[in-house]
């Protein structure tokens, strides 16, 4: 059965920047020439080639222009079409993927910026995420404080696969920040090239392997951020994990437990078993949800609750073949208006309010006769 | 790796320990082990097999790796020689050193009837100096024979390759078939670039050509990070980032077009728990439907290579809290594709009296303990060839 | 409840281990700095004998990066996945409530003591002038 996305959240949609142009203005006088000057421009991540079929459906593909960078279009496909009340504008862009640090940090001002000014002013529907330097640290807290000043920044986005893992001390500045202003850090599928894709294996061939090993990037975070002791850190933090596939989830949290039990002392500061503080620090979004019809039932179980899930559609991308890009065989037996991942979290504000307890997880002796 | 800093730590926990009995006596399938680790006694061991100049340059240089440290791991373990504490053999000499030992503590007490021998160290197989690689691995193989799978006809031997030289691997392989001793073919997962690429295809020619399947052991260092976003800290990770590993190189082959091109070709994915591959098989048929356009030379969705040409073993496995889950996985990937495994004697070994809580009926076990092995591998067992 | 004399305490001084079996039970007998302690000689996780285990001390953090040892040879961990487990109580640190190991009384008495009874009669001869340990089962 189709479940109704109506009065929804969308938690991660696309809009794209169309070249340097759009950000120029958005540039100080010494960036804004660089830009010039040096002819800087192809910043598109190479993560999502934005010709590429599968990186816009083909009917909301703007005629001539890469998908996403089109309001109007968004507006109507992914907005009204959905009947969602807000959508998360999570901007993919290479800012991100820099070296130079002081130039990433003024390009990720630039976009967030732009982003505000040319979709959420126009568009009451629409937040977005801080798209911020992580490549330095304090500037991107930096970046986090001056546009969490405006509540229509819901969220801070970093990239999968940056330089190290996101546990690690370096990073903590910017989860600081950003529970400072009860934001959550969004971590989206994406590379800033600094290692091959594929990790350990070395740089595949084709780019369908890479995005198939985005999975892979999300295990090894969801790992660095739990025994880093992000969250016994910073207790409020919330990351949400965007266009991670989710169904890796339980049989990773399977072997971690097992691991964690092992080599606890290792990371002492991890006082709780990985489902736990999974359950309550880290939310997925539902596009896309690599599972077939047959066995999402079964992977919900295993997941263990629904709030774990986000509704997103992952616009304008084609992450999912049907028309609709909620799962059509969520179980019939959750009534859509019960579907917590489509109304209730987030709030437009969430995370700001306290938030909900964690799910109970069902133990082996509750569950098993 | 050096494993030699092991005895004095471990000293503190032997006195007055009688060697501990194996627990495995609950279930009285007799079982094939898909993963047992022999070392050798001694470094001299393999002096016998190798020249003058590789002995001088092993003893000189040692491992020439992808690593930092002279004979350590980038993430030292968390075990002394990482194995189990009660495994370390009463006359002597490093776990899984001393066959008598690992007949009484393993093969006998857990009636484990074929065991396939993955040799981790010395290893050949990722020596950043080929020439080198290629001797040390015709080495390793000479001893497998020598020190185990003659005098013990319960273990098999695995053919390690210098696998970053295609050439000198085929060579091995050819040297070597024919010989009962041997197994399977050894592979690491962390080459030089991912295994699915065409550097590696003579490799797979040429088992084909054997008749034996590859066996690819976890572990390693390519150079490359652990992760697709650098290097972890901890060792709790680099030990959990062997499944990401065999779920990347899985995509390389299943995505390069391995398994069109060599249909036959079997694969034995070992020591990367098995949990992930139902969500890896979903994870890839899905995508490859999107980026079709990409891979003309994958005409079938993923899933259908990987339930067609690869196998996994079962170590570490994967421990849900509710035992049914981990049958819903079984049930998705397949029951034909599983080899149990224990590791012995490492330390995060599975005890196959016990690590199973699932309540499989007994045609289920049989299976995975032991027949998949033997439809794989064919019946090695002794006296049944 | 029986008591059984497992040892002489000559035999099982501080920082030795021994292994027993009472009424069919597997225990492992720990001299900790002349104070004595039993536990079933069984992992509840695969069933290892603990007896092979390492014992050390408890690490905790309150902050990642900051470090803390107590219980220094206190606990006991599992000589194949590393379980920790308290030797006082049998408890694993992993999940105390419902992942443990029984645990058994165990002390020192002297020869005089036991020649009294009622004691589990053993196979060694128990002298008066001698300490015996003794593990209630």
């Amino acid at each position: 059965m189709a479940i109704s996305t109506a009065g929804g959240i969308d938690c991660d949609v696309h809009p794209a920047v169309p070249s340097m142009a759009a950000l120029l203005p958005h540039l100080d006088d010494l960036w804004r020439e660089t830009m010039v000057l040096r002819g800087i421009d192809g910043l598109d991540l190479a993560s999502y080639p934005p010709g590429a079929p599968a990186n816009c459906r083909a009917d909301w593909r703007p005629p001539g222009g890469k998908g996403g960078t089109d309001l109007g279009y968004l507006q109507r496909q992914a907005l009204d079409a959905f009947g969602t009340r807000f959508a998360i504008a999570n901007v993919l862009y290479g800012a991100q993927a820099l070296h130079s640090e002081d130039m990433a940090a003024a390009l990720c001002r630039a976009v967030n910026d732009w982003v505000a000014q040319e979709w959420l002013d126009p568009e009451p529907r629409l937040r977005a995420s801080i798209v911020v330097p992580w490549q330095n640290p304090q500037l991107a807290a930096e970046e986090i404080h001056r546009c969490a000043l405006d509540p229509r920044f819901v969220s801070v986005l970093v990239l999968v696969m940056v330089d190290q893992p996101l546990g690690r001390r370096s990073q903590w500045p910017i989860y600081e920040a950003a529970t400072a202003h009860g934001l959550p850090v969004t971590v989206h599928a994406g590379s800033a090239g600094r290692h091959p894709v594929s990790g350990a294996t070395g740089w595949g061939s084709y780019h369908v392997e890479d995005y198939v090993a985005q999975a892979a990037a999300f295990q090894s975070q969801l790992l660095s951020l739990l025994y880093e002791g992000v969250f016994e850190r910073f207790p409020t933090l919330k990351v949400v994990f965007a266009e991670s596939g989710v169904t890796w989830l339980p049989t990773l949290l399977w072997r971690a437990r097992k691991t964690w039990r092992a080599l606890r002392s290792e990371v002492p500061w991890v006082l709780r078993p990985p489902e736990e503080v999974v359950a309550e620090h880290v939310r997925f979004t539902t596009q896309p949800f690599d599972a077939p019809a047959s066995a999402i039932e079964r992977v919900l179980d295993q997941l263990g609750s629904d709030r774990l899930l986000l509704f997103s559609t992952d616009y304008p991308t084609t992450t999912s073949r049907a028309p609709t890009p909620c799962p059509t065989s969520f179980p019939p037996t959750w009534p859509a208006g019960s579907w917590s991942t489509t109304r209730s979290t987030p709030s437009p504000a969430w995370p700001r309010p306290p938030a909900r307890p964690p799910p109970t997880y069902r133990t082996a002796q509750e569950a098993e006769p | 790796m050096s494993l030699d800093i092991a005895t004095s730590i471990d000293s503190v926990t032997t006195a007055d320990v009688a060697p501990a009995p194996a627990v495995g006596s609950r279930t009285p399938l007799a079982i094939v082990d898909c993963d047992i680790h022999p070392l050798p006694r001694r470094s001299s061991d393999l002096n016998p097999f190798l020249s003058a100049r590789w002995r001088r340059h092993l003893e000189t240089y040692g491992n020439g790796n992808r690593s930092p440290f002279f004979a350590n791991t980038p993430y030292p373990r968390f075990t002394p020689a990482l194995s189990r504490r009660d495994a370390w053999p009463p006359t002597g000499g490093l776990p899984g050193s001393d066959l008598e030992f690992m007949r009484s503590q393993h093969l006998d007490a857990n009636h484990v009837e074929l065991g396939m021998l993955q040799v981790l160290a010395p290893s050949g197989m990722a020596q950043r100096n080929v020439e080198f690689g290629a001797a040390l691995c015709t080495a390793v193989n000479d001893w497998q024979v020598a020190a185990w799978a003659e005098p013990e006809p319960r273990l098999k031997a695995s053919i390690t390759v210098a696998q970053e030289d295609a050439h000198a691997a085929v060579a091995e392989i050819e040297a070597r078939t024919g010989d009962p001793h041997f197994a399977q073919i050894a592979m690491a997962p962390r080459a030089f670039n991912p295994l699915g690429q065409r550097a590696y295809w003579p490799i797979y020619e040429a088992a084909v050509a054997a008749g034996l399947p590859i066996g690819v052991h976890a572990g390693g260092y390519s150079g490359a990070a652990d992760t697709g976003s650098g290097h972890p800290s901890f060792y709790a990770e680099d030990h959990h980032s062997n499944a990401m590993s065999m779920q990347t190189l899985l995509s390389s082959m299943i995505l390069e077009g391995v398994f069109e091109r060599f249909p036959t070709l079997r694969i034995v994915l070992v020591e990367g728990g098995f949990a992930w591959a139902a969500s890896l098989g979903w994870r890839l048929d899905q995508h490859w439907a999107r980026f079709r356009d990409e891979v003309p030379h994958v005409p079938l969705p993923p899933s259908t290579y990987l339930k067609r040409n690869v196998w996994i073993t079962t170590q570490p496995m994967e421990e849900p809290t509710m035992p049914r889950h981990l049958r819903e996985v079984v049930e998705w990937m397949g029951w034909d594709r599983l080899l149990f495994s224990t590791d012995y004697p490492h330390w995060d070994y599975d005890e196959p009296a016990q690590c199973f809580g699932v309540g499989f009926d007994d045609a289920q076990r049989a299976m995975i303990f032991r027949d998949n092995a033997l439809h794989l591998y064919g019946d090695l067992r002794p006296g049944r060839s | 409840m029986a008591r059984h004399v497992v040892a002489p305490l000559a035999e099982l001084p501080p920082g030795t281990r021994r292994q027993v079996t009472i009424e069919g039970r597997d225990i492992v007998v720990l001299n900790i700095g002349d104070e004595l302690f039993a536990l079933l000689d069984r992992c509840p996780h695969q069933g290892a004998s603990l007896a092979g285990g390492m014992l050390c001390g408890f690490v905790e953090s309150a902050v990642p990066g900051e470090y803390r040892m107590s219980h220094q040879g206190e606990v006991l961990r599992c000589p194949w996945h590393g379980w920790e487990f308290d030797v006082r109580t049998g408890r694993s640190w992993c999940d105390p409530r419902r992942i443990r190991v029984r645990s058994y009384d165990a002390h020192v008495e002297s020869g005089q003591t036991l020649v009294e009874g009622p004691y589990v009669a053993e196979t060694f001869p128990v002298a008066v002038e001698d300490a015996y340990v003794v593990v209630d089962l």
